[in-house]
């Protein structure tokens, strides 16, 4: 089964407002959500986003040139 | 009543700071950083949305890279207390304020563990002008920094902080710029004038409230290799003992100070929108005038470069025969010009000045201040002056 949404996993809080920021400018739909238990024991903030944007976001952030730790499906 | 403590602090703020800070307080209230929750990330947009501002003002790249402090002078001390190790040199003006001035001379004592670093004081002018020739000439090879103020706090003299850039990165030092007189009020590029480190205070020209400042790190300065003023939690990082070693969270432990961002944004807002230009040309006719009325006044003595373009809206005078103190008492309550007398936290500045020890009667206008003001200023020093003729 595909999964509907991915989370771009980030250094800090600060890290998340400007890749939330990045995206919403873009008009990628995404959502700040606590990072998943299951994937990071951080405490954090992270990005949720559309699975099927993945590929845009990753170029987004590059091209932007934000740290990120990752970006996967959830 | 005339307010001209502008150079202390900025009075009135721009409107709509005070409801924004309200705002926050009422509605949004959450620690940013903490929790993912709604309010949690209001709060933290609040932190984001500041930054940026400040950023977009002082034409800084990455937001990322500025670290709020809770004023220009805990900025100083983070840069030069987080950067410098024994054996470094320094140079800086004999112009400074006690905010960079106090740590740098804690930094020189040898008996300190952090001690050990080398200082040298380039002198200023007799108006408080630097020569960027001077500045060159006390380069050794363990000089690491440069610290300036970009204008004085008594007088309001401009330095170089462009030309000293340039020297810096020929020579490849750092330069470190204290933006607490200029930060809003005067064009201010940290690209432009190759600053590597810029500390600024939100609660002056920047029209935000106190306990609102920070320090940007430019991109020369690696960040492993700045120590923290404090360490704690941060809200990343959370499973781990030790501080993190990314900008901003490793120098910013603790909960911020959200309901003094919130106000900064919008006193930055309002700069950015009313733009740094048209501010700095209201300034300068009023400095102009101001300087102008002043010197007409018999037994009035100006001090500084004199002319409007050298300097800030920062004008600093005394009264022969009368004490700044007793000028500063009058002058509120005979006539409810509200001001700062004294040294103004800048000894070794009075000292170049020739004020020392007995310091001046300083008025520090702000974007707010009228034509109609400065001239009731100057009417109001008249009277005073006549009466110890």
């Amino acid at each position: 089964m595909t999964s509907e949404y991915a989370v771009v996993l980030v250094l800090s809080t600060s890290h998340a407002m400007r890749v939330e920021k990045l995206l919403r400018d873009g008009a990628i739909p995404c959502k700040m959500i606590p990072v998943p238990r299951h994937i990071s024991s951080d405490c954090g903030a992270c990005v949720r986003i559309q699975y099927g944007d993945m590929d845009a976001v990753r170029c987004a952030v590059e091209a932007a040139g934000i740290e990120v730790e990752s970006i996967q499906a959830i | 009543m005339i307010y001209f403590d502008n150079a202390a602090t900025s009075w009135p703020k721009p409107p709509g700071v005070a409801e924004a800070m309200t705002h926050f307080i009422e509605a949004v209230g959450a620690n940013p950083g903490r929790a993912a929750h709604r309010q949690a990330v209001e709060s933290g947009r609040l932190v984001y949305g500041a930054r940026e501002a400040v950023c977009e003002l002082f034409h800084a790249p990455d937001p990322l890279r500025l670290v709020w402090c809770k004023n220009v002078t805990e900025a100083l001390n983070l840069a030069l207390r987080g950067l410098l190790r024994p054996g470094d040199h320094v140079v800086t003006s004999s112009m400074e304020h006690n905010s960079m001035m106090r740590p740098l001379r804690a930094l020189e004592r040898p008996e300190r563990s952090s001690g050990g670093v080398e200082v040298t004081v380039v002198g200023c002018s007799p108006q408080g002008i630097l020569g960027p020739a001077a500045v060159e000439a006390a380069i050794r090879p363990n000089t690491r920094l440069v610290a300036l103020n970009h204008a004085s706090n008594v007088v309001g003299t401009l330095l170089p902080v462009a030309e000293v850039g340039a020297l810096c990165r020929e020579r490849g030092l750092l330069l470190l710029v204290d933006a607490a007189q200029t930060g809003g009020a005067y064009p201010l590029d940290m690209q432009a004038s190759q600053i590597d480190l810029l500390g600024f205070t939100g609660h002056k020209s920047l029209g935000g409230p106190m306990g609102t400042g920070g320090l940007i790190v430019g991109e020369r300065v690696d960040e492993t290799q700045l120590d923290p003023l404090i360490r704690g939690g941060t809200g990343s990082r959370s499973e781990h003992e030790v501080q993190p070693d990314f900008l901003p969270d490793m120098c910013e432990s603790g909960t911020p100070n959200v309901v003094g961002l919130a106000g900064l944004e919008v006193g930055v807002r309002w700069v950015l929108e009313r733009g740094v230009g048209a501010i700095r040309a209201h300034e300068v006719a009023l400095t102009q005038a101001l300087i102008e009325g002043l010197r007409s006044v018999p037994g009035v003595t100006v001090y500084g470069t004199l002319d409007p373009e050298l300097q800030t809206a920062t004008v600093s005078f005394n009264i022969d025969r009368m004490a700044p103190s007793e000028a500063g008492l009058r002058l509120d309550d005979e006539y409810g010009i509200l001001c700062r007398v004294g040294l103004h936290c800048a000894p070794t500045a009075h000292k170049t000045l020739g004020t020392f020890p007995t310091g001046t009667v300083r008025f520090g206008l702000s974007a707010f201040n009228t034509a109609e003001e400065v001239q009731a200023a100057i009417a109001a020093v008249h009277q005073l002056a006549e009466g110890v003729i």
